[in-house]
Order: C-alpha cells, then structure tokens, then sequence
C-alpha cells in the first residue's frame, strides 16, 4: 500500500474535516499498479500555514480553497509553482468564475472541483489526481531506467571493442621486440589470432550497424511480398563454407506459401543470424533442418539443430545485449554476442515472437512465428 | 634468484591477453599458473596458494574479478592481488564499482590498466612481493 499525503487547505473547519472523514479510509487501486494508494490527510486553515506545511513535509496533493482570509488560493498556488514542488494542485471554490480559472490553470493548477461536492464527487476527483501522479512518476522512472540500460550497453561495449584491441596491440608488440626470434614462422599463431580478432571486431561493428538502423528507426523499410524460402536459401549459401569445414548438412523444408510482406534485408538479418548461430554452434557432421511452414494467420520458420546445446539458465539470457554463452564448448566459437538480441527485436517489430529450446549435447531449436498483417 | 619459485596465478578470459601476460610473467622469471575465468580461478585456489595474483575485472559478470577478489582474499588474507582492467579511463566511462564505498569491501591491492608495460609490471610485483 502506498500512501498519498494529501494537505486540504481551507478556512472552514467543517469541510476540512468532512474531507478528512470521506478521504480517511478511501482506497483508489487499478490494474496495472502493482499496489493501492490509501490517503494521509493534512489540514491547514489559512494560505499562510499550507505554505509552512509544504516547506516543512512531503505532499502529493493540495485540495486548495481560492477563497482565504490571509493569502488567498491563487497565491499559494504561485508559491507552489515557484518552489517547484512536485504536488498536484486541486483548487476548491464556490467562485469559479472563468477570470479565476484562467489564471489557475496559468499557475498549473490540475483541475477544479466547484462547492458545495458530494462525497462522491470528492471520491472521484482524487481518483483521478492519483493516478495522474502515479503515471507522472512511473513515466519519470522509466526514463531513468532506459538511460540506465543505455549507459550499461555503452560500458560493456566499450569493453568489448577494446579487448581486441588490446590483444592486437599485445601481438604487434611482441613482434615489435622479437620476443620469439627473428623467424617469421615462429610469429604464425600470434598473426592468425590478431586476424581473427580483427575479424571479430568487424563483425561487431556490422552487428552494431544492423542495431543502430533499427533503433534510431532511420532506415526506410521497403515492404514487399517476398519469399522467405528464398532468404533462407540465401543465409545457406552464405553459411556454406563454414558447413562445408565442419561437414554440417543443411536441409530446407517448405511447406504451402512462404509468401510475407516484409523488409528482404530485415528477414536476411534474422535468417542469417540463426543459420549461422545454428551451423557455429553445431557438432562436427552434425544436421541442420529448416522448416517454414504456412499458418495461414501466420508464418512459422523453425531452425534446428544437432549442436552443443545450452542449460535452462543459459537459455533465459541469449536474447539479452551481449550475452555470450561462455564455456569449454563455445571458447573457439567467435561472436559479437549481439546476432540473437538483433534478431528478437527485429521479429518483434513485425510483432511476431521468438522461442527457444534447448537441450545439452542434442541441440537447440530456435522458433520465429511472423503475423501475416 | 630468489623470486625463482614465486608462483603468479593470472585470471582474465581473454584467451588472447592471458597468453601475453603468461608470457611476460613468465619472462620475468616467475611461475604462471593461468585460469579463463572467475569459476576455474575459484577451482584453482582451492588447492593452490599462489605468491600474487593478478585478475581481470570484466569476466563472467561485469565485477567477477571483484568477487574472486573477495572470496580469495577471505581464504588467502596474505596474497597480494592485483586488479587488471580495460573498463575505464579512455572511453569516459567510469564503474561506480570503482567508487570508495566498494573499494573498502574489495582488498585487491593494485588497479591497473590493462596494456601495462613489462617492466612497469616487475616493479609492481617485486613491490608487492617485497623483493
């Protein structure tokens, strides 16, 4: 339960206090807000002790009564708004003439309530400012969250692109000083492993490139019926060498319209990244068996194979930034950690869905469900 | 020489960087044992005390050097560790790890960045090891 405090600032004792009874034990919940606000009534008599009332505790809402003996309701209004304080402002009055409720709303009042109201009327208006303040500040938190995110992918990319670096430069340095004689021949691992973490990098950047496209929305999709058989065949032809090194089979089945209306290059990015997740992570000899199957409402495209598999606590993370399974198995496999999290929230644009199974040893099946819009 | 059986457990899963810093260590006259990670490094210090140790911070977690840090300095109070990191200084981003909160609980003795020199790196350890 949270708890709204909720200052009523009005000259007249009994309507402080039959807000106080109505409000007392009244509770507003909604569906979507993980807890119920109940309300902490505060009441003041005169613009002057809201305004020491304000300066001295937190409060969410002022019930506010224009008409006062001292400072009047506009004024403490002004007050609030030059503090800045973060209250939602109700002003109560039995003068609502436009002129006041220009110059109101000017000063960021939120709403009126006209007097005399009834229970109900009251019940219904503080309704309303709670969850005004509740979307206010989830809306706040969340902004904070997504800059959060940004800054962590930030740090664990900067990470990743100087690791290479780092071990490049190692490499140059140590055939800089000779450090294994003068024979070229003796230099042969460290100058393939500079390679292939040069080749790692670039990859990065592509998948990094994909990433950006697609976040910054910039890129113009060109939407046209295509045909998903034929880019899978595509990302075969592409995987091939690679299969052909490690006596992978590939096979595609097709069963009724492979036909969707999509971007060809989106489709290429999402089939390319589970062919070759699905050949780099395969056996030696191992299989590959595509299906894309017709759902009419939908197309189904399931990648399988007969590779190294994952444990369930790996599984829940791989469509996460960066996330590269790390063990024995997948020490010589290269990856930018990106391919999977890239292809998630592509089929997610087309608000299709991802899946994945998996077992240990036997292999993993990767499951794209595409709505026919 | 008298550092001639001082052994240096080196941790960082980077293949590549491990092979180096093996190498240089191994150049400048001590034993290296190596491990890939926080989990094997765990293993290793089961059975074995090394002299000093020199860990990565960024491995299977973004602080598994950190915890390994931690948890080796609870079972070895007296080994030195040094931490080895690329995560600050040129990109701009700095670790709240690295804050002075965190630095009370974490006993590693030394941060460096990662690509130190070779000598810079004997000084280090001599000083360390009190050689």
């Amino acid at each position: 339960m949270a708890t709204l405090h909720v200052l009523v600032v009005d000259d007249e004792p009994g309507i402080r206090s039959g807000i106080t009874r109505i409000l007392g034990n009244y509770t507003v919940g909604y569906p979507f807000m993980d807890e119920d606000f109940d309300f902490n009534l505060i009441e003041a008599g005169t613009g002057e002790e809201a305004v020491e009332i304000l300066n001295k505790q937190h409060v969410d809402v002022v019930l506010l009564d224009n008409k006062l003996p001292g400072m009047d309701g506009i004024e403490v209004l002004e007050y609030i708004n030059k503090q800045q304080f973060d209250v939602a402002v109700m002003m109560i009055t039995s003068y609502a003439s436009l002129d006041l409720a220009i110059k109101a709303t000017k000063n960021g009042a939120y709403n009126f309530m006209p007097k005399p109201f009834t229970p109900q009327e009251l019940r219904a208006t503080i309704e309303n400012v709670a969850k005004h303040l509740f979307l206010k500040r989830m809306t706040l938190k969340m902004q904070k969250e997504g800059k959060q995110i940004r800054f962590q992918f930030l740090s664990v990319l900067s990470h990743e692109l100087k690791s290479p670096i780092n071990a490049i430069e190692g490499y140059l340095k140590m055939m800089q000083e000779k450090q294994m004689g003068d024979k070229i021949e003796d230099y042969e691992k460290m100058i393939d492993r500079s390679l292939s973490r040069l080749k790692g990098m670039r990859n990065l950047i592509m998948d990094l490139l994909d990433l950006t496209k697609m976040e910054s929305g910039k890129k113009e999709r060109k939407m046209r019926e295509i045909d998903l058989a034929a880019i899978s065949r595509t990302s075969m032809d592409t995987m091939e060498p690679y299969s052909i090194q490690k006596n992978v089979k590939m096979t595609l089945k097709v069963i009724g319209n492979t036909y969707v209306l999509a971007d060809a290059d989106e489709m290429e990015i999402i089939f390319n990244n589970l062919v070759s997740n699905a050949v780099k992570y395969n056996k030696d000899n191992g299989k590959v068996d595509i299906l894309i199957e017709d759902k009419k409402q939908s197309l189904c495209v399931v990648v399988k194979d007969t590779g190294i598999g994952m444990n369930s606590e790996d599984v829940t993370k791989i469509f996460e930034d960066f996330v590269r399974i790390k063990n024995s198995k997948t020490k010589a496999i290269t990856g930018s950690g990106l391919g999977l999290s890239i292809a998630k929230k592509m089929v997610e644009q087309y608000n299709g869905t991802i899946s994945v199974e998996s077992i240990v040893d036997e292999g993993t099946t990767f499951t794209v469900s595409l709505p026919r819009q | 020489m008298s550092n001639e059986l001082k052994l240096i457990l080196i941790v960082d899963d980077d293949a590549d960087y491990l092979f180096q810093m093996e190498l240089m260590v191994k150049n400048l006259g001590f034993r290296v044992k190596t491990a890939e990670g926080q989990a094997e490094a765990e293993k290793v210090l089961e059975t074995i005390k090394p002299d000093l140790a020199i860990f990565d911070l960024m491995m299977e977690q973004e602080d598994s050097g950190f915890i390994l840090a931690y948890k080796a300095k609870r079972k070895y109070p007296d080994m030195p560790i040094i931490m080895a990191s690329a995560a600050t200084a040129e990109t701009g981003f700095n670790f709240d790890l690295y804050n002075e909160n965190n630095k009370n609980w974490i006993k590693a003795d030394l941060y460096l960045e990662k690509g130190i020199r070779s000598d810079q790196l004997h000084r280090e350890i001599n000083k360390l090891l009190k050689l």
